[in-house]
């Protein structure tokens, strides 16, 4: 029981570790330039914006339209307080306001809104994230439409390491749990969860804020990163964008989320030279995905070892259980 | 004995429709009751009014449970459940992506309580509590000899298994009494007389008071110490079997359903 | 008093618009529960057709209105049949992304052909430009032409809903496919005739617009899209008379704010509006409950 228990434990430490260790060489050594950089931030903003929305479409079953709302929270609360106390301290404690200035958002728009039906969700924080991002082009504070800049730079590769890791083992860790599963149970039949005693106007809440809390942390990432912030840079098209990581990897697959963001950074950096070319890409997987491969990459299972034995025989079911009640 | 149920004058109408109306209905502890009725008599309808998948029109529903006596109209499904509620569906509503240790789990844990930050940092005490509820889940399981599929998809299990899947789950709320709406449907005889069985044995072993609906006459007769009889949303008769069999009205009630059916 | 007056008679013209395009959103909500997220963009195609047909074919605007029309009938029927149609039987969410998905491919492939630029319909008939003075209100002819156009298509409309055979069929699979298609009634090409009307009312809208405004592009079609369903949301979705009103009483809201406030809220406002029906009555302001079977 023990052994088993720190031959787990090494199995996920020691490649993440590796990992790190690797491209922190690799970094320094010059041999991932300033371009590559740019690509592994993306990546890993990507993941955690995509995890995060998973767990929310994903995994609770509500489909959100406004993440890019929740970023656009989380960006801002790091620029405006690392600009005002440029120090290390300064950069968490506003990514930290971002995370939870975004959570608190989306739990004031999660529970009027969550008791209605599917769609209407959609629809709904479709204007939340619209509004978001119409008051900062508006506000005085928040410099309007052209936005903040410079913001600190205090991200780099172990930043994006931890922050990243961190991020995806909570969600991932949440989902393990009871609250986790009384999330999925929200989205598998949500009569029959109340019916066991979930309440799930609060499960649905829980999960939605804490996705929120995720894509502000994203935000937040972003916005140190890149150091110039734009309200038009968190539009509809943003969330979007993370959608479509979400629905490729997978519907309630966060391996899946990991993966996908890769792929598409991949596909994104062939397409760097024509930029319509890869929204009509983007729209076109969509559609594809949808009527080939609703489950996406990897359905709603994860990517390990110990579970591929059973991984066929899931896929069957995941695949003639696509109809909804 | 003491009274664990008291439904009075209980109504619900939909727009212009009354589903069920002014029913009376009385369950004792320990009781093991039939609801019966012809198709569309508002036997379901009363469950969902019992477990508050809607509110009730007017009437009141009283639940006492050991040192509590609550109504439970207009409250929440969830927290009728937490009362002591436990109920399955007559179109079986599992979770179906889910496997079926995972289904039994999630209503195992609504009485296995941990803070959220014990999940999230995974602190010491989580893998106890998730111990716990696994293995009293499977307990459950072996009880609805539904042990040997708990790794299944409950998407994946017989029709049959399903209907002991959706017990199985019910009996994890921990109830005192349990709703069961048809749970033979679908099965053949020989699952039926094992299930009626398996209906008698639990009542006994978790000290249940059961009511339940249901088509199969020969499981209800067998099986019920009291009947209900709707008809039209309306409480037409009640009392043991025997009583229940000679009554002109139901005879009426069900040959003119079969009449309708020819 | 006057100023209310101009803000009013501004938010009718756009109001009719929101209308015309409310109208099918709502349509097809009440017959398969989906939002058509590409509906908004099928107006956008409909204004681009109208452009083509006013500027380089030098056609009239009522020959343009047509062709936009037709063009969009088609267009919405394609649609349907190879994005909506395999999906009949997916989860909602699956055919809401499939819907997002067909949205941006129109917007991003027109963006392809025409480019990313601000197009205009340029100089029109003479007659067009006119305008008329009540009082201190002034009232365009494009005014009274959105108006007229928007009020007679949907009186058309309601005829057919209401008169036709087809209507009923409509009307039938909106309450219950499975009870309708029980009675011999096509489900599918009920359905398909339904994003044939709504569309050929988008592309209507786009003409309409592209007049109005004189200013097209190929992401027009987004936020007076989702104006609309909210719209359609306001009045209760799949009811007709309810995308009308919800129609109207966002374009009136729209331009009092710009008028009293400040054009740069006018989009939060709408928004806001959303959540505050969603919030309290979501079923919007004609619509009834309806619950779920157990």
């Amino acid at each position: 029981m023990k052994n088993s228990l720190v031959r787990q434990a090494l199995m996920l430490w020691l490649p993440l570790v590796a990992t790190y260790v690797i491209v922190l060489l690799l970094v320094q050594a010059n041999i991932i330039d300033a371009y590559m950089q740019v690509t592994l931030a993306t990546i890993c903003i990507n993941i955690v914006l995509a995890a995060s929305l998973n767990l929310i479409t994903g995994f609770t079953g509500q489909f959100s339209l406004g993440h890019a709302g929740f970023m656009a929270i989380g960006a801002y609360s790091t620029a405006l307080v690392s600009m005002r106390w440029d120090s290390v301290f300064g950069f968490l404690g506003g990514l930290l306001l971002g995370g939870v200035l975004a959570a608190l958002v989306g739990f004031l728009i999660g529970l009027p809104t969550l008791r209605l039906r599917g769609d209407y969700i959609a629809i709904a924080t479709l204007g939340m994230a619209e509004i978001i991002r119409i008051l900062l082009q508006n506000f005085e504070f928040t410099n309007g439409a052209a936005g903040l800049s410079p913001v600190p730079q205090y991200m780099d590769w172990t930043w994006f390491f931890i922050l990243t890791v961190g991020s995806v083992m909570l969600i991932s860790n949440f989902i393990r749990s009871r609250q986790g599963r009384d999330a999925i149970a929200v989205r598998e039949d949500e009569i029959a969860a109340e019916s066991i005693g979930v309440n799930t106007t609060r499960s649905k809440v829980l999960a939605f804020a804490i996705g929120a809390f995720f894509g502000g942390i994203a935000g937040g990432m972003y916005a140190s990163y890149f150091y110039v912030i734009k309200p038009e840079q968190f539009g509809f098209l943003k969330s979007v964008d993370i959608l479509v990581i979400v629905v490729l990897g997978g519907l309630g697959s966060l391996s899946g989320s990991v993966i996908a963001a890769f792929l598409l950074a991949i596909i994104s950096t062939l397409l760097q030279p024509f930029p319509g070319v890869r929204m009509i890409l983007y729209a076109l997987l969509l559609i594809i995905i949808m009527i080939f491969r609703p489950q996406g990459l990897l359905g709603n299972r994860e990517l390990s070892l110990r579970l591929l034995p059973r991984f066929g025989r899931r896929r069957e079911a995941a695949a003639s259980g696509t109809e909804e009640a | 004995m003491s009274t664990i149920l008291e439904v009075t004058q209980l109504t619900r109408s939909f727009g212009g429709l009354t589903a069920v109306s002014n029913v009376d209905l009385t369950l004792e502890q320990g009781e093991l009751v039939g609801l019966i009725g012809p198709n569309g008599a508002g036997k379901t309808t009363v469950f969902n009014l019992l477990t508050g998948v809607y509110p009730p029109s007017s009437g009141t529903i009283v639940f006492s449970s050991p040192g509590q006596t609550q109504s439970l109209g207009g409250k929440a499904p969830y927290a009728i459940c937490r009362a002591g509620v436990g109920r399955t569906f007559q179109n079986i509503r599992l979770f179906k992506q889910l496997t079926v240790l995972e289904n039994v789990m999630i209503a195992y844990q609504q009485n296995q309580r941990y803070p959220l930050a014990t999940s999230f940092l995974r602190l010491p005490g989580f893998r106890r509590a998730e111990d716990e509820i696994r293995e009293g889940a499977r307990e459950l399981l072996r009880v609805m000899h539904l042990d040997h599929v708990a790794d299944e998809l409950a998407v994946n299990l017989s029709y049959g298994g399903q209907r002991h899947l959706e017990i199985a789950r019910a009996l994890a709320t921990r109830p005192t009494l349990l709703l069961l709406d048809e749970p033979a449907a679908g099965m053949n005889p020989t699952e039926t007389a094992q299930l009626t069985e398996l209906i008698r044995q639990i009542r006994h072993d978790f000290g249940l008071t059961v009511l339940l609906i249901e088509h199969d006459m020969s499981l209800v007769m067998q099986v019920c110490e009291r009947i209900y009889v709707l008809d039209h949303g309306i409480v037409i008769a009640s009392g043991t079997p025997d009583e229940v069999r000679a009554n002109p009205r139901v005879i009426e009630a069900y040959l003119g359903e079969e009449v309708d059916h020819a | 008093m006057e100023q209310l007056a101009q803000q009013l008679v501004n938010g009718l013209a756009l109001g009719s618009i929101y209308a015309l395009i409310a109208l099918g959103y709502t349509m097809v909500y009440g017959i398969i529960q989906l939002i058509n997220f590409a509906h908004g963009d099928v107006y956008m195609v409909g204004a681009y057709v109208g452009y083509f047909c006013m500027v380089h074919l030098k056609l009239g605007f009522v020959e343009s209105l047509v062709i936009a029309m037709a063009v969009c009938t088609v267009l919405g029927v394609v649609i349907e049949r190879v994005a909506y149609k395999p999906l009949r039987k997916s989860t909602r969410i699956a055919v809401l992304i499939t819907a997002i998905g067909v949205s941006l491919l129109l917007e991003y492939t027109m963006m392809f052909f025409v480019g990313a630029d601000t197009r205009t319909y340029g100089v029109l008939p003479p007659f067009m430009e006119q305008s008329f003075q009540f009082g201190g209100v002034l009232v365009s002819m494009k005014q009274i032409i959105i108006v007229g156009i928007s009020v007679l298509l949907m009186v058309v409309l309601q005829y057919i809903v209401r008169r036709t055979k087809i209507g009923k069929a409509m009307r039938a699979v909106s309450q219950d496919a499975d009870a309708a298609r029980l009675m011999g009634i096509s489900v599918d090409n009920t359905i398909s005739f339904t994003f044939a009307i709504g569309s050929a009312l988008a592309g209507a809208a786009g003409v309409l617009v592209g007049v109005y405004y004189n200013a097209i592009n190929p992401l027009m079609g987004l936020l007076p899209g989702l104006k609309a369903f909210v719209a359609a949301v306001f009045g209760g979705i799949g009811l007709i008379p309810g995308a009308l009103l919800g129609g109207y009483f966002i374009g009136a809201s729209e331009t009092l704010v710009a008028g009293y406030w400040s054009s740069l809220y006018t989009d939060a406002v709408v928004f806001a509006i959303l959540i505050l029906v969603l919030v309290f009555k979501p079923t919007g302001l004609l619509g009834k409950n309806v619950r779920e079977k157990v």
